[in-house]
């Protein structure tokens, strides 16, 4: 699938980092919307939104990304969720993974790991 | 003339990039801010790096009050305002300051408050020093926009 027909959610309480990601996926032609926690995502999806590919943040207020996935996965949203946080411990990343995530990637995206992400996922499969 | 004073401004640029890089102060990462940077967001960088300056403020002010505190215990607390200061720091290219904080960060799990304190003290000695160096950067960016713009004058005709 062309990149330039995904779409996606950036869910991430850092406003910089909502700026910052929203970018990346513009430049490579995902059209994206942000929010700000795991419950706003939740939200998002309640009022019938739904998206190609999520980035969650894993630390956030109200509703981390942990919560979040749980949350999304037992509504039956099927999107391609990646993990995205600054965190390096295998146990951090492991209870991220055991949530409902596709991917885990480790904070600060780049342009390099998001197109290897969406080749992965909407390339092979 | 008008043009040599544009050329000598993007030099002194690329030099103190240089040289913060070759410091370790910044990394590939804040390279990836300058490829986003294009005509439909002219200032991206430095309106990215502006949020950054102004969210970090507000940590390394919660994480001074919260060590300040006379019954501290709360390495909980100052764990989730580093998980967020590194994930923004890594995330302009903030090198320095990144490692800080993970070592701040390994101090915290440790339930280290001297070593807190230390980390702190550096942490806020990085900090500045990143927003000084940035802040020239930007002033000689904006010079350079300045000259280059005195070069070409519109005519009317």
């Amino acid at each position: 699938m062309d990149s330039h027909k995904l779409t996606a959610l950036v869910v991430d309480d850092d406003r910089m980092v909502r700026i910052i990601h929203g970018k990346m996926l513009n430049s490579v032609g995902v059209k994206n919307q942000v929010v700000q926690n795991g419950k706003e995502a939740i939200n998002v999806h309640l009022s019938g939104q739904t998206f190609d590919l999520i980035l969650m943040d894993l630390d956030m207020p109200i509703m981390n990304g942990i919560e979040a996935i749980k949350e999304l996965r037992s509504m039956g949203i099927c999107s391609t969720i990646a993990g995205v946080s600054a965190r390096s411990m295998e146990s951090h990343i492991q209870e991220f993974m055991e949530a409902g995530l596709d991917e885990y990637l480790e904070k600060p995206l780049n342009i390099s790991k998001l197109t290897s992400f969406i080749h992965k996922f909407y390339v092979t499969n | 003339m008008l043009g040599l004073g544009a050329d000598l401004l993007w030099a002194d640029m690329n030099r103190l990039l240089a040289f913060l890089f070759h410091q370790g102060v910044l990394d590939e990462q804040f390279l990836q801010l300058q490829q986003l940077q294009d005509e439909t967001s002219p200032n991206f960088v430095s309106e990215v790096v502006n949020i950054y300056f102004h969210e970090s403020e507000k940590l390394l002010r919660n994480l001074r009050g919260l060590l300040m505190e006379r019954e501290f215990s709360d390495y909980k607390k100052m764990g989730i305002h580093l998980n967020q200061l590194t994930g923004s720091s890594s995330s302009i290219g903030a090198k320095r300051v990144t490692n800080v904080c993970l070592a701040f960060r390994a101090a915290t799990d440790h339930n280290n408050r001297s070593g807190c304190l230390r980390a702190l003290e550096m942490l806020e000695h990085e900090y500045c020093y990143l927003k000084n160096k940035l802040h020239e950067l930007f002033q000689i960016e904006q010079q350079r926009v300045l000259a280059a713009g005195v070069r070409y004058p519109v005519q009317n005709n």
